[in-house]
């Protein structure tokens, strides 16, 4: 086991909790990132928007920041240092998932942040049925991918 | 800094079969366990500090659309290793594939919002 990968996983998640108790302790607001921008970009909610740019320009510039900082804080597999990794696919399989996660989160009111954290966080039985789901589910298509049709992505 | 915006770490770590890589579940554990303490600090103080009230969801049943979007997701997401906030948070390192996928998931919560209201 990669301890120092194990160790920023650690740190990245708190601070990710730490960002989701603030919103929540700040403006009262679930922590749900397809929720937040997906609401933004499909309905601009009157009234309800400046918070939304704010979160989007803080999840943007935080990696732009570590970078900047430098000192390794990155935990990209295999490449020490650095911060974001490459896609793990060409241009039509991104088009097919990144639908399939629009649509998925749209219709099932949530992602990883809003189920996964907050929902989890709260012990809410919807966001427990959807992160069972969710999880299970992309652990099967991972499985089929990479070890039934072999090759992977 | 958690990993969560290297797509190849994403699908290691739900590859269970294969060579698994266990750092998001230190991601995920210790997200949920900050949460899981400081929301409880935050809730007993009554109200946000900067809005009259907390807006939680109140639905409480398991429905289908729950459900099936989250199988949805769960494709999308094993396919290619991007759930949305580390989706959007890569932007600074924007690649062609990650533009498309950004695009499709526009797409896709737009086509949501139009079935669902």
């Amino acid at each position: 086991m990669d301890e120092m990968a194990s160790l920023h996983g650690l740190l990245g998640g708190v601070l990710i909790g730490l960002s989701a108790v603030w919103l929540m302790g700040a403006l009262g607001r679930i922590a749900g990132i397809s929720g937040i921008i997906g609401g933004l970009i499909t309905q601009r909610p009157k009234g309800d928007s400046a918070w939304r740019m704010a979160f989007l320009a803080g999840l943007i510039s935080g990696p732009l920041l570590v970078m900047a900082v430098g000192g390794g804080l990155g935990n990209v597999a295999g490449v020490p240092g650095a911060v974001i990794g490459e896609p793990a696919g060409g241009v039509p399989l991104m088009l097919f998932a990144g639908l399939l996660v629009g649509l998925g989160t749209g219709l099932g009111s949530g992602c990883t942040s809003g189920h996964g954290v907050c929902g989890l966080a709260r012990l809410a039985p919807r966001s427990m049925a959807a992160t069972v789901t969710f999880l299970v589910v992309a652990i099967a298509t991972v499985y089929v991918s990479r070890h039934v049709i072999g090759g992977g992505v | 800094m958690s990993g969560m915006t290297d797509p190849a770490r994403v699908l290691g770590f739900l590859d269970i079969t294969g060579a698994w890589d266990p750092t998001l579940i230190f991601v995920l554990g210790a997200a949920v366990g900050t949460t899981f303490v400081g929301y409880r600090l935050v809730f007993a103080r009554g109200t946000p500090l900067f809005s009259t009230k907390f807006q939680l969801p109140t639905k409480q049943e398991l429905d289908a659309k729950l459900l099936g979007g989250a199988a949805l997701f769960g494709v999308g997401w094993g396919l290619s290793g991007y759930c949305p906030g580390p989706a959007i948070a890569s932007v600074g390192g924007l690649t062609l594939p990650l533009l498309a996928l950004l695009a499709a998931m526009v797409l896709g919560w737009w086509i949501a919002q139009r079935l669902t209201r």
